[in-house]
C-alpha cells in the first residue's frame, strides 16, 4: 500500500482558489477511481473532484467551508501499488496567488473535471458525453458479439444462439427482441441483421394495427440533465421570494424607435429593449450591491464585477451567456455585446468565457408573450429579473393642470425573484424602483445614453 | 460529352490549366520533347515553351525541392515523378518540408504544388516500375493524396489539385492510363478533394477501394450479382488523405458488411485505416467482421506474369471474398 495525496485540481487560468463545499466521502471509505470525493465552489464553476485511483480514504486535510488554493492538498488516500513521485503538498498561501505548480507525472495528478458534472450554461465547460454514455451502456464487443473470425479454426462454429453481431445486438436491445427466438439465415444458423429487420417489419406492421401510443421514456441530454440539476439545487437551497412592479416604458419605446437607425448605423445591430433594460439594470446593480451577490457557506459575497447573464432559449436548452463588466459599458457597447452573445448562444458558438462568472441574470420572458412570471434564481446568484411583454394599456396619468386623465401608455411588468437569505423585500423593491425610475426617465430625444 | 482514356483526361486537364493560369509550370524527367514517358505532356513544349515545360535531370529530390521553392513563392508547379518507384529520394522534400509549410509558418505560407505520380502494377513492370507508394503520403498530415480511377474523376480532381493551395500527391494508376475509357466532359468542372464516390449502389456488402482495384471490384460485383444475387455497393475513395469517413460509414450502416480492396500490401495501409474507422465509428452497424483483400506481404510486385497476376487482387478473388462475407 502506498499513500497518495489528492490535490485540488486547477480548473482554469484565472481561478486561484475554491471553497470546499461538502465532503462526499469520509476517512475509511473505500473508493473507486472517478468516484466523486468532494463538492467545491469557485467563482467560475461548481464541481466535484473525482478520485484519482481506487483505494481507501485515510484523511481529509481541509474542512467544509474552508478556502483552499488550487493545487493544494485536500485529502490523503491509500492505494495499491506504487505512487508516482509527488510534489510536496502546497500550503494555502492566503495571498491570493496560485502556487507555482511543477509538472508532476500525470498519474499522480487529479487534474480533470468530471465531465458533465454540474457545469455548463452558468459556468464551466460543457462536453457532450452522450456518445460515451451510449457506448458504455452498449454491449461490450469481444465477449459475446461476433466472434466469427476468418482465421482458421473459427469458421466452422455453429453456435447460432450465442453469436450476435454488433448490429444485431444493438437492434435486439433497442427493440427488445429475444434473438434466440428467431430463425437465422447466416452461417451456422446465425441471426443476421436482415433476419432482425425482416422480423421487425413483420411485427411492427401487426403492432401498428393493435397498439396505442405508449408512454415514452426519453433520456435527457447532458445539458438538460445539467439544467435540471441546477434548477433543483437553486430551488432546494435558496428561499425564493418574489416581487412584481409595473413600469411605464412609453419613453423607452419612443427612445428606441427614434434611435433605431442611428444605433443600426453605429453598431450594425438592431436596438431592442433587452440591451436597454440590461444597461440600466447594470447601473442599478452597482449601487444595490446585495442584489449582485452570492450566499456562499453562510456568508454574503458581494461581487466586485457586474456580469449580467441573459437567459437564451437555444436549441439544446436554456443557456445563460454573460455580458461581462456590464456596468461599465455604454448603451451601444451593450447592444453589440448582447447581440453577440445571444447570436453565439443560438448558433452554439459560445466560448467558455461567455458563460462563466455571471453575477445576476436578466430574463426577457416578454419576448415570448409572458406578462408575469416567477423565475428560478440562477444558482448561486442572488436574484433574477424578468422583463415581461410591453403592452399598451389605459392608465390614469397626472395632467399638467393638476388633474387626472386616462391615457394610452406602453406598460411593462418587471418580476424579481430574490434570495431572501440575502435580500429583504424593501431592498428588492428599492432596486426595482431604481430600475423603474431609470427606464421611465428615458425620452425620445435622449441622445446622451 | 467527350469520351477519352485516363491518360488523355490527364493531358487535356494539364493543357487547359496551363492555358488558364500562367503561374502553372511543369517539371519532370523527359516531359519536354519526349512528352513524358506516358505522353502526358505530348506537344506541350511546342505550345508552352521550355520555360513552362522543363526537362530535369534524374534528380527527384531536386524536382520536388525546386517545385516547393517556386510554390512557396507564388507559382503553381506541377511536378512529374516519372514512376512512383523513383519518388523515394524526394521524401524529405515532400514529407519533411512541403507538408509542413502551412503549419510551420503559422498559416503565413502555403505550397500550392501538385506532384503527379504514375504508380501501380499489372503492367509487367517488375520490381522497379510497379509499386504502390500511397501509404507513406496518406500517413502524412499536411499533404493531400488523390487517386482517381476514372477519366471523369481524373479531370475534376486534377483541376482541384492544381488549384488547391496545399501540396497534393496526385496518383495516376499506370494500368488505368489506357485501359479505362470514360466520359470526361470538356467543360470546366471540379470534383471535391476528400469526397468519396459511390460507383455502384448495392444493399448487401460495401466494397471500399480506389485506383485500378475499383475496376476489378466492379467486375467482381457484377459476377456475384449474376451468380448469387449479392448486390455490392462500391465506394471509390478517390482521395486517400483526407479519407471521406462519412461516405464509408454511411454505406456500412446500410449494408452491415465491409470489404476493403487494395493493390498495396495490407499491413499498416489505407485498408488498415478504413478498417479502423469502421471499427471505431461503425461498430454497432456491423453484421460481420471487416474483411480485406490485399496482396501477399512480399516486398515488390513480381515480374513473372503468372506471379504478377497472383499478386494483384483479381476480380475472382474479390468475388470469392464478397461471397464469403455475405454468407456469414
Amino acid at each position: 500500500m502506498a499513500k497518495l495525496t489528492i490535490d485540488m485540481p486547477h480548473v482554469g487560468e484565472s481561478v486561484t482558489e475554491a471553497v470546499i463545499g461538502k465532503w462526499l466521502v469520509s476517512p475509511g471509505d473505500t473508493i473507486r477511481r472517478y468516484d466523486p470525493l468532494v463538492e467545491v465552489v469557485t467563482d467560475k464553476v461548481n464541481m466535484e473532484v473525482p478520485a484519482p485511483r481506487d483505494g481507501k480514504i485515510v484523511g481529509l486535510l481541509v474542512s467544509e467551508g474552508e478556502t483552499v488554493q488550487m493545487g493544494a492538498a485536500i485529502a490523503e488516500m491509500e492505494v495499491e501499488g506504487v505512487v508516482a513521485e509527488q510534489k510536496p503538498a502546497a500550503v494555502p498561501s492566503g495571498d491570493g496567488t496560485s502556487p507555482e505548480v511543477p509538472s508532476v507525472q500525470a498519474a499522480s495528478r487529479v487534474g480533470s473535471m468530471i465531465v458533465g458534472a454540474n457545469v455548463g450554461p452558468t459556468g464551466g465547460e460543457f462536453t457532450d458525453t452522450s456518445l460515451q454514455a451510449d457506448q458504455s451502456a452498449a454491449p461490450t464487443a469481444g465477449t459475446t458479439a461476433s466472434s466469427v473470425g476468418t482465421r482458421r479454426g473459427r469458421r466452422n462454429r455453429t453456435d447460432s444462439g450465442a453469436r450476435m453481431s454488433p448490429v444485431v445486438r444493438r437492434l435486439a436491445d433497442r427493440h427488445g427482441i429475444d434473438v434466440s427466438q428467431l430463425t437465422g439465415s447466416g452461417s451456422g444458423g446465425r441471426v443476421t441483421k436482415r433476419d432482425v429487420e425482416a422480423y421487425l417489419e413483420a411485427t411492427e406492421a401487426v403492432a401498428a394495427l393493435t397498439t396505442k401510443r405508449a408512454d415514452e421514456v426519453v433520456e435527457p441530454s447532458p445539458i438538460r440533465r445539467m439544467i435540471a440539476e441546477n434548477m433543483s439545487r437553486s430551488f432546494r437551497e435558496i428561499p425564493h421570494a418574489w416581487g412584481v412592479i409595473e413600469v411605464d416604458v412609453s419613453g423607452m419605446v419612443a427612445y428606441r424607435n427614434a434611435n433605431l437607425e442611428r444605433v443600426q448605423r453605429s453598431t450594425g445591430r438592431r436596438l431592442t429593449y433587452l440591451p436597454i433594460v440590461l444597461h440600466h439594470v447594470a447601473r442599478a446593480l452597482s449601487t444595490h450591491r446585495r442584489l449582485n451577490s452570492s450566499w456562499i457557506d453562510g456568508k454574503v459575497v458581494l461581487k466586485g464585477a457586474v456580469n449580467v447573464g441573459v437567459a437564451v432559449a437555444s436549441e439544446q436548452g436554456l443557456v445563460v451567456p454573460v455580458v461581462r463588466g456590464a456596468g461599465g459599458l455604454s448603451l451601444e457597447e451593450t447592444v453589440s455585446e448582447v447581440a453577440r452573445i445571444v447570436d453565439g448562444a443560438r448558433s452554439g458558438k459560445l466560448q467558455l468565457e461567455d458563460v462563466k462568472g455571471g453575477t445576476f441574470t436578466l430574463n426577457n420572458t416578454g419576448a415570448l408573450g409572458s406578462i408575469l412570471g416567477g423565475a428560478i434564481i440562477n444558482y448561486p446568484q442572488a436574484a433574477i429579473l424578468t422583463t415581461e411583454s410591453v403592452v399598451k394599456r389605459p392608465v390614469v396619468v397626472a395632467t399638467p393642470d393638476g388633474g387626472e386623465a386616462i391615457a394610452i401608455r406602453s406598460m411593462m411588468n418587471m418580476c424579481l425573484s430574490f434570495d431572501h437569505r440575502i435580500i429583504d423585500g424593501a431592498e428588492a423593491l428599492a432596486f426595482m424602483n431604481d430600475v423603474k425610475e431609470r427606464l421611465e426617465s428615458m425620452s425620445q430625444g435622449d441622445q446622451s445614453r | 460529352m467527350t469520351e477519352m482514356t485516363l491518360i488523355e483526361a490527364v493531358r487535356e486537364t494539364l493543357r487547359s490549366e496551363m492555358r488558364r493560369d500562367p503561374d502553372i509550370f511543369m517539371m519532370g524527367e523527359d516531359i519536354g520533347p519526349r512528352g513524358g514517358v506516358f505522353l502526358a505532356s505530348e506537344g506541350f513544349i511546342e505550345e508552352f515553351g521550355g520555360d513552362r515545360v522543363m526537362n530535369t535531370p534524374l534528380a527527384e529530390s531536386s524536382i520536388i525541392g525546386i517545385a516547393l521553392g517556386a510554390a512557396v513563392n507564388g507559382m503553381r508547379p506541377v511536378a512529374e515523378i516519372q514512376f512512383a518507384d523513383f519518388v523515394w529520394p524526394a521524401i524529405n522534400q515532400l514529407v519533411g518540408e512541403a507538408a509542413r509549410v502551412r503549419y510551420g509558418t503559422n498559416g503565413g505560407k502555403t505550397a500550392p504544388m501538385t506532384v503527379r505520380v504514375p504508380y501501380g502494377g499489372g503492367v509487367r513492370g517488375g520490381l522497379y516500375h510497379s509499386q504502390s507508394i500511397e501509404v507513406l503520403f496518406a500517413h502524412t498530415p499536411g499533404l493531400q493524396v488523390i487517386a482517381p480511377a476514372t477519366p471523369y474523376d481524373a479531370r475534376g480532381l486534377l483541376r482541384s489539385a492544381i488549384r488547391s493551395n496545399d501540396p497534393t500527391i496526385f496518383l495516376e494508376h499506370k494500368r488505368t492510363y489506357r485501359l479505362v475509357r470514360g466520359e470526361a466532359p470538356d467543360e470546366e468542372y471540379l470534383e471535391p478533394i476528400g469526397k468519396a464516390d459511390i460507383k455502384r449502389a448495392g444493399s448487401d456488402v460495401t466494397l471500399v477501394t480506389y485506383g485500378l482495384m475499383l475496376h476489378h471490384s466492379l467486375q467482381a460485383a457484377d459476377m456475384v450479382s449474376q451468380t448469387d444475387g449479392i448486390e455490392a455497393e462500391i465506394v471509390d475513395l478517390r482521395t486517400l488523405r483526407p479519407i471521406d469517413a462519412e461516405t464509408v460509414l454511411d454505406s456500412v450502416s446500410r449494408t452491415g458488411r465491409a470489404i476493403i480492396v487494395q493493390e498495396d500490401t495490407g499491413a499498416v495501409s489505407v485498408s488498415s485505416e478504413v478498417s479502423a474507422i469502421i471499427a471505431q465509428e461503425g461498430f454497432f452497424d456491423l453484421d460481420a467482421p471487416v474483411m480485406r483483400v490485399t496482396p501477399p506481404e512480399i516486398p515488390p510486385m513480381p515480374f513473372s506474369p503468372l506471379q504478377e497476376a497472383e499478386f494483384m487482387p483479381s476480380p475472382d478473388r474479390i468475388a470469392a471474398a464478397i461471397k464469403q462475407l455475405a454468407e456469414i
